[in-house]
């Protein structure tokens, strides 16, 4: 087998393209695909500010290599989770990658400056440790985008992320969540512009793709994802893609391009999956001034019962 | 040859040579959940393993959303 482009030895296959690569092309093929992501869903203007959400994992990583390498002007935001040591390794791939290359890299840590840490709203909120998480996420993203005057706000989803979340939101009919389950939700309501310029490079891609270029990365999972509905969903899918390759692809792209848009139409048009029509208001949280559905956030609510408890 | 598995993080001596595919294979892994990595260089699943290789199969399939 040989390299699709050179007929150079290969590193990778990749069966839903019926193609092999060899680094240089393979690391090529993914800057195409992202740039094609930018494009195709107007992520990107010419000019605009870039904040990476950074994990140190590998989506993130190699997100923000492609888009340096594009020409974008992109600096990173890390969250110091406090999950023991995966947290601490986590947050030096981040550190490391911004240090080599000089670019700003803007820290929070939920510890220090908010005093819970992950493992702590779990254990208070009897929720799945992913829950607290990603609500801790997605407020101090927005608050870093928006506080930062960033126009665009980068995350590291990859085809299996949304592939994946499309799944358990068809399993289960969530109209609400499938309405809003694009590459791109534009600014409004307080929120900033949120892209998801991986959507055309599946993790087994990103992954490479950061070995090939020598970009260090977390590699070993978070211990509170275990068990995880998500990678259950991701489990399912590659056992399908291994059946009929490309059909991650088909079946996320297929959703964007035939069934989207009806989903939208019907909650804009007030449909409520609950039934109970109940028009979402939205105004700011009255302890820190974020967007919400309610008087207090869930973020503020989330630290009002879990700061300052011992830490597990 | 020496193969190195991660979460959790251990190594298993395993006798070669044997392709790449053949490994996976053995440890049931699916293809679209893991890279393999001989001696520092990605390699794909066509790739002859020989039996002093180091291999690393790394898990790719990241929770979380």
């Amino acid at each position: 087998m040989r390299c699709r482009v050179c007929l150079g030895e290969v590193v990778i296959e990749l069966p839903r393209h019926n193609a092999a690569f060899c680094p240089d092309h393979f690391t090529k093929f993914c800057r195409d695909q992202v740039a094609k992501a930018i494009k195709e869903f107007d992520m990107i203007n010419e000019g605009d500010r870039c904040l990476v959400a950074v994990s140190g994992g590998k989506d993130s990583i190699a997100i923000w290599d492609i888009l340096l390498e594009l020409g974008y002007a992109a600096d990173g935001f890390y969250v110091g989770l406090g999950i023991d040591d995966y947290s601490d390794v986590s947050g030096q791939y981040a550190r490391k990658f911004a240090a080599e290359r000089g670019i700003k890299l803007i820290e929070v840590d939920l510890r220090e400056q908010y005093d819970y840490d992950i493992p702590q709203a779990a254990a208070k909120s009897n929720r799945v440790p992913c829950s607290s998480c990603g609500l801790s996420k997605r407020h101090l993203f927005d608050k870093a985008a928006l506080d930062g005057g960033y126009d665009v706000l980068v995350t590291g989803h990859n085809l299996d992320d949304e592939a994946a979340v499309l799944y358990g939101n068809v399993l289960r009919w969530q109209v609400e969540y499938l309405a809003r389950q694009k590459p791109v939700l534009e600014a409004g309501n307080g929120l900033p512009k949120k892209v998801k310029p991986l959507v055309r490079l599946t993790e087994r891609e990103t992954a490479a793709y950061c070995i090939i270029k020598g970009l260090d990365y977390q590699v070993e999972e978070c211990p509170m994802a275990a068990g995880n509905k998500h990678l259950q969903f991701k489990e399912a899918l590659n056992r399908a893609e291994e059946a009929s390759a490309g059909i991650k692809n088909a079946f996320y792209f297929g959703f964007l391009r035939n069934a989207l848009e009806p989903f939208e139409r019907a909650v804009a048009d007030g449909y409520s999956s609950s039934g109970i029509e109940t028009p979402v208001v939205l105004g700011a949280c009255i302890r820190c001034g974020s967007t919400s559905s309610a008087e207090v956030c869930a973020f503020c609510r989330l630290v009002e019962n879990t700061a300052g408890a011992k830490p597990t | 040859m020496r193969v190195l598995l991660r979460n959790p993080r251990r190594e298993i001596e395993i006798e070669g040579p044997l392709s790449v595919n053949a490994l996976l294979d053995h440890f049931e892994f699916q293809r679209e959940s893991v890279l393999v990595i001989r001696n520092g260089t990605l390699v794909p699943g066509t790739t002859k393993l020989k039996h002093e290789d180091e291999v690393e199969i790394r898990p790719v399939i990241s929770g979380g959303t």
